[in-house]
């Protein structure tokens, strides 16, 4: 609708020299769509360390940033400032090329999964079919900025810690996905809005109790392992072994400096606010309002992501570091066997009378 | 030239370049890292054959788990070159021979014209096709007996792995959280009631350097 109107516009205006852009017209299109996705996305990763500093120090009983700007606001540019007009060192010996495609490859999967995320009813930049595996297919990727930023530095430091995060998030890359898969059979699609549409409705809905009605309620459990996953696939406490500064420095990241250590660290925010907006697609009926006389909209996306990603900084303000070996317990021997079981219940549940999707 | 085509063409050529590489790579860990671009674009033409479901799934199975473990362990090994290289020559007949057979098989395929292969039907897929959906209800219809006993093969395999590396040892330290969880204060703590200061045999400065 938006694009027939900007396209009537754009050839009135241009006149005679529209024939010169109409071949171009649906990558312009596609670029700009990108970048209204993008940039809100940056703005976000560059404020969220904001946030996180303040919302931990008020749980610290502390100030937190308060120097730069009104309320500390202009902090995160001051630290962007410093990181780029700092140094950036490659160690002696490391592979150079392989060295500076780490952190760009831990980036650039974080930004490609925005790609099938919807923003409201047909907002998104791709309504692909089988959204829910480019998902899964695009943070799967994330693994490889880390392990060659790891082994590239030739640092033993940093090699143990990007075996570490290796490890971790195959573990429970695997914990998302079977979590995921009860989500797709109460769903029956594999497209992200109709998994958020079809929690709009039910008998809970119908009272104008949407809420109750999104899949975290019924598929309580999942809701948990999916969040407590998504944590743990994040790298971010208490499951920051990856980088636990006691131990192993600061993990893969460690020789590097600069802006190349930037990278990795909006990797991390970016993919942190992507867990968050998935846990709320999945789970938190997206778009959806939570109540019925309030209209849906991107709002309540929007809140609801801010939630997710309130609990994430409140899990690092509360909880101690896990210990490796639990770690990975918790990821093979508590989750994995959770969803197996759970997945059987939900499938009963669908064959029997009680079945609450219908 | 239409824009499939050409994509096509640059998929391809980045396909046979990077394939090209992982067997020319000196280093063995470029060498998994152009596998892994192979693999990407791979996917990309089978997404090109409107595969979708099939290119995702090598994307996330082979680019994002077996390679990540290939890399692991080529990571780890300390690989010496010189000493691979040596019996180049004593398997290059067995090499040659897969490698020819690989050749034969493909222009069977693309030269199907000749040897009567391009007989199978062709498909037109209807609008809103989903070959994801299709794909599931075969695996869990009409090949479900093969479907379970692949998974079944997989299992074993898993099992027979696990089986393979794993060493009870005796002197480590085993924790069970759960137990630990469970533990309670009066199985640990003991309060002991005790007289707040010693007797009055001691000496004052002795008490202080306590």
């Amino acid at each position: 609708m938006m694009e027939a109107q900007i396209l009537q516009f754009l050839q009135s205006s241009l006149g005679s020299s529209w024939p010169v852009v109409a071949p171009v017209w649906p990558a312009i299109w596609a670029l700009l769509k990108i970048v209204c996705v993008l940039v809100p996305v940056v703005v976000a990763v560059a404020y969220l360390p904001y946030f996180e500093r303040k919302v931990i120090a008020y749980m610290h009983v502390r100030i937190g940033p308060n120097r730069v700007g009104p309320a500390g606001l202009l902090q995160p540019i001051a630290d962007a400032l410093k990181l780029v007009f700092k140094e950036v060192i490659t160690p002696s010996r490391a592979n150079k090329a392989l060295y500076f495609t780490g952190p760009i490859l831990a980036l650039a999967p974080a930004l490609l999964a925005w790609a099938v995320v919807p923003f409201d009813d047909g907002l998104v930049i791709a309504d692909i079919d089988a959204g829910v595996l480019f998902l899964l297919a695009a943070s799967s990727l994330g693994i490889y900025g880390i392990i060659i930023a790891g082994w590239a530095s030739n640092s033993k430091y940093a090699f143990l810690g990007a075996m570490r995060a290796g490890a971790q998030m195959i573990s429970y890359e695997i914990a998302m996905g079977m979590a995921l898969v009860t989500v797709l059979m109460i769903s029956g699609s594999l497209n992200l809005g109709d998994i958020v549409e079809s929690q709009g409705q039910g008998r809970f809905a119908d009272m104008g109790l949407a809420f109750l009605s999104w899949n975290w309620l019924p598929l309580l459990p999942m809701f948990l392992v999916y969040l407590i996953a998504g944590v743990a696939e994040t790298n971010r406490a208490p499951f920051d072994v990856v980088e636990g500064e006691s131990e192993i420095v600061a993990g893969h990241m460690v020789e590097y400096s600069g802006m190349s250590f930037a990278l990795f660290f909006l990797a991390e925010y970016a993919n942190m606010i992507l867990i968050s907006a998935l846990v709320a697609i999945f789970f938190l009926g997206g778009w959806l309002s939570p109540v019925g006389f309030l209209p849906d909209g991107i709002v309540w996306l929007l809140l609801k992501i801010s939630f997710v990603l309130f609990l994430f900084l409140w899990f690092r303000a509360s909880f101690p570091r896990y210990r490796y070996d639990q770690i990975m317990r918790l990821g093979w021997k508590v989750f994995i066997p959770l969803c197996m079981v759970w997945i059987l219940v939900v499938g009963i549940w669908m064959m029997s009378p009680f079945n609450v999707w219908d | 030239m239409e824009f499939t085509t050409f994509t096509f063409y640059v998929f391809g050529a980045i396909l046979l370049f990077a394939a090209l590489r992982v067997i020319t790579a000196k280093n063995p860990v470029h060498a998994a890292l152009y596998l892994v671009l192979a693999f990407f674009a791979g996917a990309g033409l089978w997404m090109l054959l409107q595969a979708e479901f099939l290119a995702i799934m090598l994307v996330m199975v082979y680019v994002g788990a077996v390679m990540v473990l290939f890399l692991f362990v080529v990571m780890m090994l300390d690989i010496d070159l010189a000493r691979l290289r040596s019996r180049f020559w004593s398997y290059l007949p067995l090499g040659a021979t897969i490698g020819i057979l690989m050749v034969v098989m493909m222009a069977m395929v693309l030269g199907g014209r000749y040897f009567g292969v391009d007989a199978l039907p062709g498909q037109t897929l209807p609008p809103g096709h989903s070959n994801t959906k299709e794909l599931g209800r075969l695996l869990y219809t009409e090949y479900v007996y093969p479907f379970e006993l692949a998974s079944v093969i997989l299992l074993v395999g898993i099992i027979a792995a696990v089986m393979l590396t794993l060493r009870k040892r005796k002197d480590t330290k085993y924790l069970d959280p759960s137990r630990q969880v469970a533990r309670k204060r009066e199985e640990s703590v003991r309060l002991v009631s005790m007289p707040a200061e010693k007797e009055e045999t001691e000496t004052p400065t002795e008490r202080g350097s306590q």
